[in-house]
């Protein structure tokens, strides 16, 4: 039974599961939490038994059923005695969105949107088993592994305000390349520069409201504006890195004598050899993605220049939603570091935060929220409330409630694509399949799901945007 | 016997694999991994590719089988039907010497449903059971990241 503590926090109690250390708590409206299932609280309940976890195992109002972590996870754990877990972080490392704003109004665009969305669905490759337009080499590999976006910058793919506009600059630190198997180089090496499938899209978007007009001039967004949000991750590389150190990490878990509920929390304590080789490994998969977001900005600012020749396309920010990262925290009124893992959450540090890139850093950090396809998406500013409340962490998008299957039963894919033409939205996939399993309705109302946030003070609201085209794998 | 049978999961697949043999539990995990991705009535068995792996522990086993096909379909971009394994216990472990049958992908002829990311270790299990004549049923659970 879970214990309300506050309107939109839920505790699960210690006696939840055995070998709880501490409570869970789910940041959640009493709403939406009738649609999370009972394994997403035993979810959080398991993350709660690892080993030097800190003040309690939390869940974002998107939770949903996840493998180790539920969706929605976070959990911050101590330096000393604590643990790292692949279980906390995904397959898909960083898997993470990105907002590019134009100078363009919607009234522009929309006559163009059936083609800006056609070229953008040939220039970007998308789809499963998709190969890249691009042909690194393995040094060009390394590169993207070591210094993310930062590289693929010099390389030609963007501008340095780029950089400048992107969490951890879009390079984190601490990569270790040779901690990358060859098979997750095989992998990784011909999907640089593609969208993936499932969930991940291209979208082009209008901003149609605009909540805090403040917040919102800073962050370079007005009312009509089209703006352009890519979601997508680590690929094969990521999923391969995860595979390949979820194995040893298991290993590792016998090794240090850790009882496990769930055997895809193995963990390594913090500090061992296994722990720093996963971190490292992790590390490089997240500048991978950083990249790849980064070239695929790229192409896109190139589709819209043939179009709109005089149009910029800025990045307003780029967050990751799957990663684990040292951080300090307030812990009983000092200062600490702790590893933060975030698996399908935002970082949402409030303001003041030295990790804020300056243009920001007085406000606090854009959180973009994705809406699913054809749902608005949303744009807050961390606050205060996620530095007290759940180590500087937000919701990461609307949370998944109808399996895959069930909605393949419910949806045909090219009735959700009239569905979606008739409101105006451009769709294009590879497959109509794959849309089904993507409709609007197999999704929480995102609107919701931000709604807890802004009023915990978690994230504040600063705009919403709609649809306008969409490409998807 | 339902070789294969797919669970109902939120957000990824989850499956039950069955064979009366270990290894026919193996193949039919295989089978049931690339039927959430792909019809397998529709790839031809053109080409084989060998898998040959050892782990510590029978679910480590099953785990590299599952990744290793997962791994090659990425790579050599090419969809599996038929697949083959041979199990047998060795010093510190188990080995599998087996062999996927398949064809390149065809974009014209193979449509992709979804795509698995990732075999998870949630709820992963491998166990044996006695069926209704007294004989032996493998059982492989396994969910995917998708």
């Amino acid at each position: 039974m879970l214990k309300k503590v506050d309107d939109y926090i839920f505790e699960v109690p210690m006696g939840h599961q055995k070998g709880m250390r501490v409570p869970g708590r789910i940041f959640i409206s009493e709403k939406l939490l009738e649609q999370v299932e009972p394994g997403t609280i035993d979810q959080v309940a398991n993350v709660a038994t690892l080993p030097g976890i800190v003040r309690c195992s939390m869940a974002m109002p998107d939770a949903h059923l996840g493998y180790g972590f539920p969706i929605g996870g976070v959990a911050a754990f101590r330096e000393d005695g604590g643990v790292i877990s692949p279980g906390g972080v995904g397959f898909d490392i960083n898997c993470g969105v990105r907002m590019l704003r134009t100078d363009l109004f919607a009234k522009d665009v929309v006559p163009m949107i059936s083609n800006l969305v056609e070229d953008l669905f040939h220039d970007v490759p998308s789809g499963v088993g998709a190969k890249g337009r691009l042909r690194v080499s393995e040094h060009e590999l390394d590169e993207a592994f070591t210094r993310g976006a930062a590289w693929a910058v010099e390389a030609g793919y963007g501008v340095p305000a780029d950089l400048e506009h992107c969490e951890e600059d879009g390079r984190m630190e601490g990569a270790m390349p040779e901690q990358v198997s060859l098979k997750a180089r095989k992998r990784g090496r011909p999907q640089l520069g593609t969208l993936g499938s499932g969930n991940h899209f291209l979208e082009i978007q209008r901003v149609d409201e605009i909540f805090d007009f403040g917040l919102a001039k800073r962050f370079g967004l007005f009312e009509g504006q089209i703006t352009v949000m890519i979601h997508c991750g680590s690929r094969g590389a990521g999923h391969q890195i995860c595979t390949d150190h979820l194995q040893v990490l298991s290993r590792a878990v016998r090794k240090y004598g850790i009882d496990l509920p769930d055997k895809q929390l193995a963990c390594a304590p913090l500090g061992t050899p296994e722990a720093d080789n996963y971190f490292g490994a992790m590390a490089a998969a997240a500048n991978y993605a950083w990249a790849n977001r980064q070239i695929i900005s790229a192409w896109t600012r190139e589709v819209f220049e043939r179009f709109f020749p005089e149009a910029r396309l800025d990045l307003v920010y780029d967050v990751a939603h799957n990663v684990a990262k040292v951080e300090e925290h307030s812990v009983d009124g000092a200062m600490e570091r702790l590893v933060v893992h975030r698996k399908g959450a935002t970082r949402a540090f409030g303001p003041g935060r030295r990790e804020i890139p300056d243009a920001y850093r007085d406000l606090g950090q854009p959180v973009i929220i994705p809406g699913s396809m054809g749902t608005p998406s949303y744009v807050l500013c961390g606050g205060e409330g996620a530095m007290k409340l759940t180590f500087g962490s937000a919701c990461h998008g609307a949370g998944r409630i109808m399996s895959r299957t069930q909605a393949k039963k419910t949806y045909g894919g090219t009735e959700v694509k009239d569905a979606l033409s008739r409101r105006g939205i451009k769709v294009m996939a590879t497959h109509p399949k794959m849309l089904a399993e993507e409709a609007p309705e197999v999704y929480k109302p995102s609107d919701e799901v931000v709604d807890v946030v802004h009023r915990l003070d978690i994230a504040r609201k600063v705009a919403r945007v709609v649809p306008l085209g969409v490409s998807k794998g | 016997m339902e070789t294969i049978e797919y669970l109902e999961h939120t957000a990824d697949v989850k499956f039950r694999a069955r064979g009366r043999s270990l290894e026919e539990a193996f193949e039919n995990a295989g089978l049931a991994m690339i039927g959430a991705m792909i019809d397998p009535a529709t790839v031809r068995v053109e080409e084989t590719w060998p898998v040959d792996i050892e782990a510590e522990s029978l679910e480590g086993l099953l785990y590299d089988w599952l990744s290793e096909i997962l791994y090659l379909f990425e790579v050599e971009l090419a969809a599996f039907s038929k697949f083959q394994a041979e199990i047998e216990e060795v010093e510190g472990g188990w080995r599998l010497s087996g062999r996927v049958g398949g064809e390149r992908v065809d974009a014209g002829r193979h449509l992709f449903e979804t795509e698995v990311k990732a075999v998870t270790l949630h709820q992963f299990e491998i166990k044996k059971e006695a069926g209704e004549g007294g004989d032996e049923i493998w059982t492989a659970q396994v969910v995917l990241d998708v």
